[in-house]
């Protein structure tokens, strides 16, 4: 594996080099300086001019990128504007937040679509098979901000199933976690219901396979050969979706946390961008490609690992 | 006599019109004897080793007539029972080498895989080793070496002889052989023909062999029946059907004589 797992380890950085030049290119070239809102409207040249020089943007952009990515790779994500604090320790906290309801949502993902897409595959045609057909068009189709409002609409102000405020984790774990569940819910519906589709027809694929034929003529029962052959043939693909998906679910909290006043790397994203507080925006999406490239390469090895047929040299 | 087939329909209803194809098949077995099916692609042949292996979805085909298996009919055994006869009494081996095995399953966990539904008082080790001794008796080399390797590192020739392990693993008294050699070249054939009647001669296991060369059944089995649109045309002792075939239909299905003399030839197990 070592080959194959090199060329993905380089790859995995030069992608990472990319996004982050890009991102760092595409603040410098957006017209409005961050010392303008630094400074307000009042500011003198000099003043402008002593700012930009204190934080270095006086220099040409590969200049600072370097800078900054020297910075970078030694765990120094540079210095907020607006909130004057080191952007690693402003994050901290918000990145766990984040990182609680992308976890909730996974789970959620997971505990929904595995059941629902194995027994949609097993009773072909039936109650359950039909009915997640017209939810998986429902909650395809439906964009998980919107979701969130319903969720938030239905299980809050109609049923009071729980209160539409923020429950931090100092507040105990099991309270923190019953908030998330429902934002977690908007993230993860309309993931799951592409992931029952997945799962269903990969199973149904499965199924029809020559192998299954001959683990019948063994004497396996019809659950025997789902759980013992079938199963782990049909998950190769939905374990690289659902690792694939986690940059999605990334991004869904990001919106869906605005919807239930969550204050997690969304806010604190939108916010620095409004402030033009650049070393915050760089250091969160340079975290967030980090996530998602990560899980990609997660993904690759696991294929690695649960198919055998994938070379290993 | 231990297979009695009588009657043997396999009639698809779930088509506008319904299809037969197996009409009214009977044929009767002793231990240990070889016979062959013969017939062109679509006469029914193959349809009649799955019907009889309980290998057809029994929502969409409709099977009718008896099959009795050492007095036990087969076809009329509800799919729990049926169950206990596969892989233990009854084994089949198929067409396709190359995609009847699990390709994420080892293969010495395929091979045993029989012992694990039907022995399941056999230990771990217990298992391994009578794995390894039919991997031995279905002529694969070094069969420790194998027993970790995955599907996709063997030949078609090689996961043949997986499959036929795997199908012998329990000493069935009848194993289905549905084309098995179709797929593969002709000396592998000749070879994987000769390890099944090595197989008949140590073991005594009755074989049911499928193919539509005349030939290679003629180098396998003493007694042969002709398909041909579902229907059985001719059937009696393999020199006379090849010798004298009664039907033009059974001419068309004696292969060339060269590849008859490379069947005798070609005698090596490997």
């Amino acid at each position: 594996m070592g080959k194959a797992l090199l060329k993905r380890v380089l790859l995995l950085i030069g992608t990472m080099l990319l996004v982050s030049a890009l991102a760092f290119v595409a603040f410098s070239v957006i017209p409005s300086d961050p010392t303008a809102s630094i400074l307000g409207a009042e500011a003198t040249d000099e003043q402008i001019a002593t700012l930009r020089a204190q934080l270095g943007l006086d220099l040409p952009v590969w200049q600072r990128y370097w800078n900054w990515l020297t910075a970078f790779v030694t765990g120094d994500f540079g210095q907020s504007y607006k909130y004057d604090k080191p952007v690693a320790e402003l994050l901290a906290d918000k990145t766990g937040v984040t990182m609680v309801l992308a976890a909730v949502s996974f789970v959620l993902i997971a505990a929904i679509s595995l059941p629902l897409g194995l027994i949609a595959a097993r009773r072909q045609g039936g109650l359950v098979d039909r009915a997640v057909t017209v939810l998986t068009q429902i909650t395809m189709s439906v964009p998980n901000f919107v979701l969130g409002i319903g969720i938030l609409y239905l299980f809050a102000l109609i049923l009071h199933w729980f209160a539409p405020e923020y429950v931090p984790l100092s507040q105990g774990l099991g309270a923190h976690l019953r908030y998330m569940v429902f934002p977690a819910l908007a993230i993860a519906l309309p993931k799951s219901a592409m992931t029952v589709k997945l799962l269903r027809g990969s199973i149904l694929g499965e199924l029809d396979q020559d192998y299954v034929r001959t683990a019948y003529s063994k004497g396996n029962s019809q659950g025997s050969a789902l759980r013992r052959h079938v199963l782990r043939n049909a998950m190769i693909p939905v374990v690289t979706f659902l690792a694939m998906a986690i940059g999605d679910i990334m991004a869904g909290s990001i919106v869906v946390e605005q919807v239930f006043s969550i204050p997690g790397l969304g806010r604190i994203l939108i916010a620095s961008i409004n402030n033009r507080d650049y070393p915050v925006v760089q250091a969160i999406v340079v975290m967030l490609a980090l996530i998602v490239v990560g899980c990609n390469f997660l993904a690759d090895l696991l294929y690695r690992v649960m198919d055998p047929r994938i070379e290993r040299t | 006599m231990m297979l009695n087939i009588k009657d043997l329909s396999v009639v698809f209803t779930d088509r506008g019109a319904p299809f037969t194809a197996v009409d009214r098949f009977s044929l009767e077995m002793d231990r240990g004897e070889v016979v062959g099916v013969v017939g062109e692609s679509g006469s029914g042949k193959s349809m009649t080793a799955h019907a009889l292996m309980g290998l057809i979805r029994r929502s969409q085909v409709e099977v009718t007539g008896s099959a009795l298996f050492e007095g036990a009919d087969l076809l009329a055994l509800s799919r729990a029972e049926l169950r206990r006869y596969q892989g233990r009494d009854l084994s089949i081996i198929f067409q396709e080498p190359m995609t009847s095995l699990n390709p994420t399953m080892r293969i010495g966990a395929q091979v045993e895989e029989s012992l694990r539904i039907h022995e399941k008082k056999l230990s771990g080790p217990e298992r391994r080793a009578r794995a390894l001794e039919a991997m031995a008796l279905a002529g694969l080399p070094e069969p420790e070496a194998l027993y970790r390797q995955y599907p996709h590192q063997l030949s078609g020739g090689m996961r043949q002889r997986v499959m036929i392990a795997s199908a012998l693993v329990l000493r069935p008294r009848l194993l289905i052989a549905d084309e098995p050699t179709t797929a593969l070249d002709v000396t592998i054939q000749a070879q994987i023909l000769e390890t099944l009647k090595d197989i008949n001669r140590r073991e005594g296991t009755a074989i049911l062999f499928i193919s539509h060369d005349l030939g290679v059944v003629r180098a396998l089995c003493r007694r042969v029946v002709v398909m041909r649109q579902g229907k059985i045309v001719e059937s009696g002792p393999v020199d006379q059907v090849f010798y004298h075939p009664k039907e033009d239909y059974t001419k068309l299905l004696i292969s060339s004589r060269p590849t008859r003399r490379k069947l005798r030839g070609g005698g090596s197990n490997g």
